[in-house]
């Protein structure tokens, strides 16, 4: 653009001249192209296209750079903040809508981090995770609320005469959240495939198709229908070990999805069955969906497709989650996912972003409890996502009432994004959130499943540990025990609605 | 045998108010059935009982007999424990409408020092009346239900402490031996008794906080703290029981009276549900009962009792005991003749049994089973009433 | 079904009456708390108590008072359930004989005697004992040798739950723990120190232990007669062959165990013995980051 634009940079790179070697590694490692070499040879960066991903830093052979916050000053306004001017200015410069990526990083109340949990004391000991056993096993699906169970013939063990819905097992109760192959590169599904397999538990295909190296890893996959329904073949939904409607997303609930023809390269054309170069458009509702009988019709349609395999539906978390989650359950859906307000995106208004939804503590409180006062919680799990940022909340999470919960954001960070919010541009220097080869080639698969199989694994031993100190040695006896957690500094509403005594209230 | 007060010198409080928390005990317990249906006195009960003071604090005792009512062995027998006359009235009223009350007195008690300001302690021996149960569509167990539902949560100051068929529980506040002795057991006779004494850790004791915790004909003695309380409640609220009772014992009744009654479940099944077995010894079974197992996981997965437990159910058709799955609590099983005894140390059973035939530690979640003979032919006995 | 007449009405609390202390009773069961002592017969230094009725309190201050007035052998008779008999008392001449089933806590934090019961006994015998013996000629239950640093402790028959758990060395001593019948699970937890033996007479192969076999082990050495499955053993422990010298130490033990229990050892060193042994001296190395 030619005219001087208001919105100065949001960062300064700094580079210790004496320490840079000039080796040129930055100008190649940035995906933004922020470095250039003058006619010294010497880095010259354009700070306005930094995005703090901190690529070059990590790969500095001297260590000689550093990013800081450009300490431009603004005139205070605790309402009218510089980044509100900066989209003004921005609006007025394009007339475009603000962009972003990643999720909700606005300062609203953390509720997880107001929730403390209890721990055993000499009227009950603590249980050892290390030397007793310690129960993680989890089973997503439909359950009866009662068994038959025969007796045996002469004198035999006594036989099971209930017919169960199918369930997918997991060892552990975490799994991955759905990303799109398109929005993320085939080296973060290969990645997560692997690390999913690996670990007992599933991914997720988002709403862009399974690649076919993605097909020996299947009996982890689940696969998505979403409203676009790319990539959405008989085969597609057979091979999965679930399948899951997508209705909704934490990030933007209610609207749809644009990937660029830009970015349908000949791969994502292939997985998502549809021409390269075009627009890959999701619309905001399945437009077989208009009412809930619509969602029983879909997921009876896959059911019968897929010879009765769990069907899961995914609900961004909004005002009216619980009644929404109860007409779900109804329609027939073995599993409910829930997404709330901080769940990520690879490409969002910010404006949607920022202040649609509500967050995910809630809605799996209000929507458990829904469930258990209608009779019908046995029907369908729970799984919760949006925001899950560590082991103390998945056990928060699942005190609450959830029976696992998924990790989208948080797996990326694991395979090294940085968190810069600029997933929308597809230059993501990590190669995770693009198509470009020369940036895709940069995560490699085996490392990435290291290193997620690395982090299922460390949280999996921080709930072990947390269950050990509540005194049960089964993730069951939390499930759903909100006796087990206590508010601080919560507003008495909230703490009402979820049902969770304040810090000083005994048992 | 009677008691004289055992005291030492501390000096003891005794509160009647309900406790504003749910009061956790530790505490003992024992158990005793005679499968052949001969009936001993609840003597036996509470002498075991005593022999295990130490594991107790005084304020809670409380023991269940079973047989003990062979004058009206089909009549619902409650026993109800009132804070002040008002709540006997409100509570009469209600059981005055909606039952056909056979027989009513107080409950038999003589003064035991120690015992202070029991509450008002009397028994109704009920029917329901003809034609109720079309008209609500219940089962005659379910009809009682509701009801010790309804005086538990909306009668304020009255607890129903029993509700079965031809059995009672006697409990409150005192050493098991004073609370024995205060509620005259010596005079009874039954082919089950149980006995438990408490240790609670929160505001001392409430009469109806003591254990055993009964309803219908499931009656319950618990050592331990159930650390899944919290999910166990939810779950049976979901099935529309009401847990009022402030202690996580009443849990554990609850969910026995959904598995055995409602869900038909057999009672070793039950148990397993209750107490299961690891995954992976499960994942190590032959595969009919490896899915037999898992099933029993999945469905009741938010009935698994976690945390350290024994207890002594006792119902209609014998005498259950239970360990946790990791056995963090003591009990010991013995058999002599036709006689099964269990109790958290061996020595209360050779207190009332010198030299059992065979003694053994059962092992963690598996369950000890009496089961009476000819049930059905017991009942119809007739005999003195025991005053 | 609501109740229909006035149902609400708060229980009025008056303050509490409190009770007259009590009064002594002449005679009480073993459980109750009261000051009669059992009656006593002497004969040179060995001393008979009847301990019939006796409140453990009394009855072990008895107990110690006639060991400070120099008995040597001190016979329990009647007993039926009294706890910490035996509890902190040092002095390796001194013998107790307990004929019944003693309460919890047997020869807790122990320095020296010999206990020996004629009957079952129950949980957390010799709890932090540091030297003596004790020989249970029945069964016993869960927790024994709960940090036991020193002595012995055999049981002829069966065993509970974590027994020997937390077993430790220090110096010269060292731990000794013998079961003549078959352990349940959790054997040898967190051991750190000590020798613990498990013999299974009369036990099906694969039945002399329980599940999580040496937990948490870091030290001291575990011997079961017969064969012990991989899924049985705990991941900090593994199979070792018995080394030149051991199974001579092993014989020594038996032998030792047999002459204080009556089992023939002849018969118990004709089977094999699994040793068992820590893995690695740090097994958590590896678990946490900073």
């Amino acid at each position: 653009m030619t005219e001087t634009t208001f919105v100065r940079p949001e960062f300064r790179v700094k580079i210790d001249r004496e320490a840079c070697s000039e080796c040129g590694r930055c100008v190649h490692q940035c995906g933004w192209e922020v470095y250039e070499l003058n006619a010294e040879g010497r880095p010259v960066p354009d700070h306005a296209k930094c995005a703090a991903c901190h690529r070059c830093v990590t790969y500095c052979p001297t260590d000689a750079i550093t990013i800081e916050k450009n300490p431009l000053a603004y005139k205070e306004s605790d309402s009218m903040s510089p980044e509100l001017r900066k989209a003004v200015w921005r609006q007025a410069e394009t007339g475009g809508v603000m962009l972003t990526g990643m999720g909700n990083d606005k300062p609203y109340l953390r509720i997880f981090d107001h929730l403390l949990l209890d721990a055993c004391q000499v009227t009950n000991p603590s249980v050892d995770p290390l030397r007793e056993p310690m129960e993680l096993r989890t089973y997503l699906g439909r359950k009866p609320d009662a068994v038959k169970v025969e007796p045996g013939e002469n004198g035999a063990a006594p036989r099971l005469a209930t017919e169960f819905d199918p369930q997918l097992k997991m060892d552990t109760p975490l799994m991955f959240g759905g990303m799109s192959f398109g929005s993320v590169s085939l080296n973060v599904h290969r990645a997560l495939a692997m690390a999913a397999q690996e670990m007992g538990t599933y991914m997720n295909t988002g709403e862009g198709g399974l690649h076919a190296d993605l097909k020996p890893y299947s009996d982890h996959i689940v696969v998505q229908c979403a409203s676009g329904r790319f990539g959405v073949y008989a085969e597609y939904l057979q091979a999965g070990a679930a399948v899951e409607i997508k209705i909704g997303q934490g990030a933007k609930p209610g609207i749809g999805g644009h990937l660029p023809g830009e970015k349908i390269d000949e791969e994502v054309s292939t997985t998502r069955m549809i021409p390269q170069g075009t627009d890959a458009l999701s619309p905001a509702p399945h437009h077989d969906i208009y009412s809930i009988e619509d969602l029983r019709q879909l997921i009876y349609a896959i059911k019968e497709a897929t010879g009765y395999k769990p069907v899961s539906v995914k609900i961004a978390a909004v005002h009216n989650v619980a009644a929404i989650a109860s007409g779900v359950v109804r329609a027939g859906a073995d599993i409910v996912y829930l997404d709330g307000f901080r769940g990520g995106t690879g490409a969002a208004p910010t404006v949607v972003r920022d202040h649609v939804g509500i967050p995910i503590e809630i809605a799996i409180a209000v929507v458990d409890q829904r469930l258990r006062d209608e009779g019908i919680r046995s029907r369908a799990s729970i799984v919760a996502a949006g925001g899950i940022r560590s082991s103390a909340d998945v056990a928060k999470a699942i005190a609450l009432g959830a029976d696992a919960c998924a990790i989208g954001t948080v797996a990326l960070v694991a395979l090294g994004c940085h968190v810069c919010h600029k997933c929308y541009t597809g230059r993501c220097s990590w190669g995770i959130c693009t198509q470009r080869p020369d940036l895709t080639r940069r995560l490699d698969p085996e490392w990435g499943a290291e290193r997620l199989a690395n982090l299922l694994n460390a949280w999996s031993h921080e709930i072990k540990e947390l269950l050990g100190a509540l005194g049960v040695n089964a993730v069951e006896s939390l499930r759903g025990s909100r006796e087990r957690l206590r508010s601080l500094g919560l507003d008495k509403e909230t703490t009402e609605i979820l049902r969770v005594k304040p810090a000083g209230m005994g048992h | 045998m009677k008691w004289a007060d055992p005291r030492n010198s501390a000096e003891r409080l005794t509160y009647t108010e309900e406790a504003p928390e749910r009061i956790l005990g530790n505490c003992g317990l024992m158990g005793v059935c005679d499968e052949s249906g001969d009936r001993m006195s609840g003597e036996l009960a509470v002498r075991s009982m005593a022999s295990m003071h130490d594991r107790g604090n005084g304020l809670g005792g409380g023991f269940a007999g079973y047989g003990i009512y062979p004058d009206f062995p089909e009549a619902f027998c409650f026993h109800l424990l009132y804070g002040d006359e008002a709540a006997r009235e409100d509570t009469e009223y209600y059981l005055r409408s909606h039952f056909t009350v056979q027989g009513e007195e107080p409950i038999p008690t003589c003064a035991v020092k120690g015992i202070e300001d029991e509450p008002i302690l009397h028994r109704y021996f009920l029917d329901v009346p003809e034609g109720r149960l079309e008209e609500t569509r219940l089962s005659a167990e379910d009809y009682v239900l509701h009801a010790v539902m309804d005086i538990n949560a909306q009668i304020d100051g009255a607890a129903v402490a029993s509700s079965g068929r031809n059995m009672g529980a006697f409990k409150g506040v005192g050493f098991p031996e004073e609370i024995g002795e205060f509620y005259r057991l010596e005079e009874y006779q039954g082919w089950t008794w149980s006995g438990h004494g408490r240790f609670p850790t929160n505001t001392p004791g409430w009469w109806g906080g003591a254990h055993p915790f009964a309803v219908l004909d499931y009656s319950v003695v618990h050592n331990g703290e159930i650390s899944s309380y919290g999910i166990n409640r939810r779950y049976l609220e979901m099935f529309g029981y009401r847990c009022t009772l402030r202690t996580d014992t009443e849990v554990v009744t609850y969910l026995f009276d959904l598995m055995l009654r409602r869900h038909g479940l057999p009672v070793e099944m039950a148990c397993r549900a209750l107490a299961s077995p690891f995954w992976e010894d499960i994942d190590r079974m032959p595969e009919e009962e490896k899915e037999l197992y898992t099933a029993l996981r999945m469905v009741y997965g938010s009935a698994l009792l976690n945390g350290p437990f024994a207890i002594v159910l006792g119902m209609a058709e014998g005498m259950v005991a239970l360990n946790d799955r990791i056995k963090l609590r003591p009990l010991v099983a013995a058999r002599d003749g036709s006689r099964v005894f269990v109790a958290s140390e061996e020595s209360a059973i050779r207190e009332i049994c010198a030299k059992p035939e065979v003694s053994w530690m059962p092992r963690a979640g598996e369950p000890v089973v009496a089961k009476l003979r000819k049930p059905a032919a017991l009942t119809q006995e007739v005999g003195q009433r025991n005053d | 079904m609501i109740p229909t007449s006035e149902a609400v009405r708060k229980v009025p609390t008056g303050p509490a009456r409190r009770g007259p202390i009590g009064q002594e009773p002449a005679r009480v069961a073993a459980g109750q708390p009261g000051l009669s002592k059992g009656m006593v017969t002497r004969n040179g230094r060995e001393v008979h108590i009847d301990a019939a009725g006796v409140y453990y309190k009394t009855l072990n201050e008895q107990v110690r008072e006639e060991i400070m007035q120099g008995a040597t052998i001190v016979v329990l008779d009647a007993v039926n359930g009294q706890r910490y008999i035996g509890a902190g008392i040092s002095g390796s001449e001194v013998r107790l004989i307990v004929n019944g089933v003693p309460g919890n806590d047997l020869a807790t934090f122990m320095n020296g005697p010999t206990v020996v019961v004629n009957e079952n006994a129950q949980d957390a015998i010799g709890n932090t004992m540091n030297n003596g013996l004790v020989v249970v000629q029945g069964d016993a239950g869960d927790v024994l040798g709960y940090g036991m640093r020193g002595g012995r402790i055999y049981v002829r028959g069966d065993v509970g739950y974590r027994v020997g758990i937390h077993m430790k060395e220090y110096q010269d001593q060292t731990p000794l723990l013998v079961v003549g019948g078959a352990a349940r699970d959790y054997l040898g937890e967190y051991m750190a120190g000590g020798e613990l033996l498990v013999l299974g007479v009369g036990c099906e192969e694969g039945s002399v232990t329980g599940s999580y076999v040496g937990t948490g082990m870091h030290g001291g050495v575990i011997y079961v007669r017969g064969e012990v499955a991989p899924h049985q053993m705990g991941k900090e422990v593994g199979e070792s062959p018995l080394v030149s010298g051991e199974g001579e130490r092993v014989e020594e033990l038996v032998r030792d165990f047999c002459l204080h229990t009556e089992v023939d050892a002849e018969e118990v060193l004709k089977k094999p013995f699994t040793k068992l042994v820590p893995v690695t001296h740090r097994p958590y190395g590896k678990l946490y980051t900073h």
